[in-house]
């Protein structure tokens, strides 16, 4: 038997041990998409290095192990979880708390903010809520080649849904922080859905943590409706440990003149793979994706970026950085898809990376795919050091030596950072960014949850 | 102050300084001349620590001590500053964090506390006036999208910043128009003690107008070949510096 099977077969195995346990808390609706989806994922398996866009990720580490199923945590284990409160001193947000992929038993299982915004778990709303979860659930992911967002769709657990009626801007930051802690080595998948409707606006965080040292698998979908002329954001801060692998799928539909932005912070982890995907369908969409991988020891992390551009004159821009030391590796791979009839196009993408070490390792590959001739593409892509001149400028001035590095790294990620519109946010990100790249931040050591 | 004897040093094998000897003494402004390419920048490189360029031969001793041996960061310390031909642009640090970190490493090295943030901010204040530098670069990052001019005036400010013993301005005139060279000649000027000293090199004699040397050095093919008093910078001025190469060449 080929290892493709066999690692797929451990996975429909999985499948079929546990669907019955699965699909009960589920409603009909979702459970409608499992069949479907189990048979897509026989047929695409979990992909190999042979697949074009996984090409500089090894998943064999974690998908050939054998994980237990998440079983719904009890009262007490959110509870506990809970006891992990954000230490953003000037962030005021509206917090989630999501237990090894679970929406807690312990809040109301939906609850309503200010402007009629509705929050909670993605169980309960696809029954509250059928219509809205009907229209949107299971729609952005399709025709996607990748087996494990079939995984998912078959296999997911819950989640968190949220719903932004027309109009309504949120000011503070709604902030979902996933906790993943167990006596067991868990692969957990959870789905989440995010509808902006017309004219709204959020900023939404996603913050994901292990919280024990147990061998962990990840594999997320979220996605996303931004609705005309509004705005969304979402960032994600990623700190788990090396035992952990985080695998998250981002789909993120616009229609016209609406106004995305993504933002990927991997501060650790032991293989991270982010795929966001930008769907530009409506004239005048923009969006901007942005990434900052910081990596050592034997860490992976791998972005992919898919902007399609599908309507006239829609603006997209990547710009992903990253700091490798150690035999840390990286990947990125940024796909720019213009239609024919996405006239006026104007798209623009960036990855620069910093090596700090000969064993460190980066692949970055630009892929630009345009069929439309009024068009405004860039890209450019770098792999080198930290730049000697600047490094002798800042000593020249009575810096010392490690002191000018760090400043160097910091100067490169800042880069990023600056693009968080959450000025708390973007300060907190800095101290972060410094603490990780002073090698002061292990796992879960403070990120956005204090270990309680 | 500093004593630089029979220096010589290579870069990748090439010879650069042949045998430089120069004295600069406490409340002196030297100027060092030459044509491109005659070891003018190599020299400020050795000078400041530059880890690419190899001394051979020769010895510096700045206020006594061997300055060979210590690393860039404390030549900066020890009162040392190096003007750059070209300033380096750093994207993402700010000039406000690269300056504090600068000052409080030399307070440091000083054995004095670190500034206060509003003692801080109150000095940068100061500098600024003093050297007439817009205040919204200090709000950048260190020289990201400045002009040439603003380039060289924040090498100015850092240097008001850090009030060095010893000031190398390394042709801090080049590609400066007449208002920024007046400029950043006034703050230098302003900044003059008569316990520091400054070695400005130079291509041309105009910054000259402006700073007045004490002494005068032409630098030619790794080697002083001409001290004189300011006397000489206007001799090349009229002269070009082909004289020099035939006297070099005829003896």
């Amino acid at each position: 038997m080929s290892s493709k099977e066999e690692r797929s077969e451990r996975y429909l195995n999985f499948y079929k041990e546990n669907i019955k346990r699965i699909s009960e808390s589920s409603s009909p609706f979702i459970n409608s998409f499992r069949e479907s989806a189990i048979a897509k994922f026989s047929q695409l398996g979990i992909p190999t290095r042979k697949n074009e866009s996984y090409r500089y990720t090894n998943l064999d580490t974690f998908f050939n192990h054998d994980f237990k199923n998440y079983f719904m945590p009890s009262e007490e284990d959110f509870i506990k979880a809970e006891e992990f409160r954000c230490d953003v001193t000037d962030l005021d947000a509206h917090g989630v708390v999501l237990l090894n992929g679970f929406y807690p038993v312990i809040d109301d299982k939906l609850r309503e903010l200010p402007g009629g915004i509705w929050i909670g778990s993605m169980n309960e709303a696809s029954v509250k809520f059928a219509d809205k979860v009907e229209k949107h659930y299971g729609k952005y992911v399709n025709g996607n080649s990748d087996g494990l967002v079939h995984l998912n769709t078959a296999m997911a657990s819950d989640g968190v849904f949220i719903w932004v009626p027309e109009g309504v801007v949120l000011k503070k930051p709604i902030q979902i922080v996933n906790l993943v802690q167990s006596d067991e080595d868990i692969f957990n998948q959870h789905r989440n859905l995010i509808v902006v409707e017309k004219n709204a606006d959020i900023t939404l965080i996603i913050c994901d943590h292990t919280l024990s040292p147990q061998k962990f698998l990840t594999n997320a979908v979220t996605e996303v409706f931004v609705g005309e002329n509004a705005h969304f954001d979402i960032m994600r801060v990623q700190n788990e440990h090396n035992n952990a692998a985080k695998i998250t799928h981002t789909f993120i539909h616009q229609e016209r003149n609406s106004c995305a932005s993504s933002n990927n912070i991997t501060l650790h982890g032991g293989l991270v793979r982010n795929s966001t995907h930008h769907y530009l369908g409506g004239e005048g969409a923009e969006c901007n994706s942005y990434g900052l991988y910081l990596a050592d020891k034997f860490q992976h992390v791998d972005n992919f970026v898919n902007v399609d551009h599908a309507f006239p004159n829609c603006t997209s821009n990547q710009l992903f950085k990253g700091v490798l030391d150690d035999m840390a590796t990286g990947a990125f791979n940024g796909r720019i898809y213009v239609h024919k009839d996405a006239q006026g196009t104007m798209a623009y993408q960036k990855n620069n990376n910093i090596l700090l070490t000969d064993d460190a390792k980066m692949d970055t590959k630009p892929q630009l795919e345009i069929y439309a001739d009024d068009v405004k593409c860039s890209h450019g892509a770098t792999v080198g050091q930290l730049d000697d001149n600047a490094l002798f400028y800042l000593r020249s001035r009575g810096i010392e030596k490690r002191q000018a590095r760090l400043m160097l790294m910091f100067g490169f990620a800042h880069e990023v950072i600056q693009n968080i519109k959450v000025e708390a946010l973007q300060e907190r990100m800095d101290n972060l960014v410094m603490q990780r790249l002073k090698g002061e931040l292990s796992r879960c050591a403070s990120c956005m949850v204090k270990c309680g | 102050m500093l004593v630089i004897d029979n220096l010589k040093a290579e870069i990748e094998g090439k010879k650069i300084l042949k045998g430089i000897s120069l004295q600069v003494k406490e409340g002196e402004v030297h100027a060092i001349m030459g044509p491109n390419g005659s070891g003018k920048s190599t020299l400020a490189a050795v000078l400041a620590g530059r880890e690419f360029v190899e001394v051979t031969e020769g010895t510096v001793t700045y206020m006594g001590k061997d300055l060979l041996e210590m690393p860039a960061e404390d030549r900066s310390r020890a009162g040392i500053f190096l003007g750059f031909q070209y300033p380096i642009e750093i994207p993402g640090v700010s000039m406000v964090n690269f300056m504090k970190t600068a000052v409080n490493e030399h307070r440091k090295y000083k054995g004095l506390e670190p500034l206060s943030a509003s003692d801080f901010l109150k000095l940068m204040r100061e500098k600024k006036e003093l050297v007439e530098i817009d205040s919204k670069l200090a709000n950048r990052s260190v020289n990201e999208g400045f002009s040439g001019g603003e380039k060289k005036k924040n090498e100015i400010f850092q240097m008001a910043m850090l009030e060095p013993r010893l000031a190398i301005l390394d042709e801090t005139d080049s590609g400066l128009d007449i208002d920024a060279l007046r400029i950043v000649a006034n703050g230098v000027n302003k900044l003059k003690r008569p316990d520091n000293s400054a070695i400005i090199i130079t291509h041309y004699q105009r910054l000259l107008d402006y700073i007045v040397p004490d002494v005068v050095h032409v630098l030619y093919d790794g080697k002083i070949v001409k001290t004189a008093g300011k006397e000489l910078a206007l001799e090349l001025e009229e002269k070009g510096y082909e004289w020099i190469r035939k006297e070099v060449d005829e003896s």
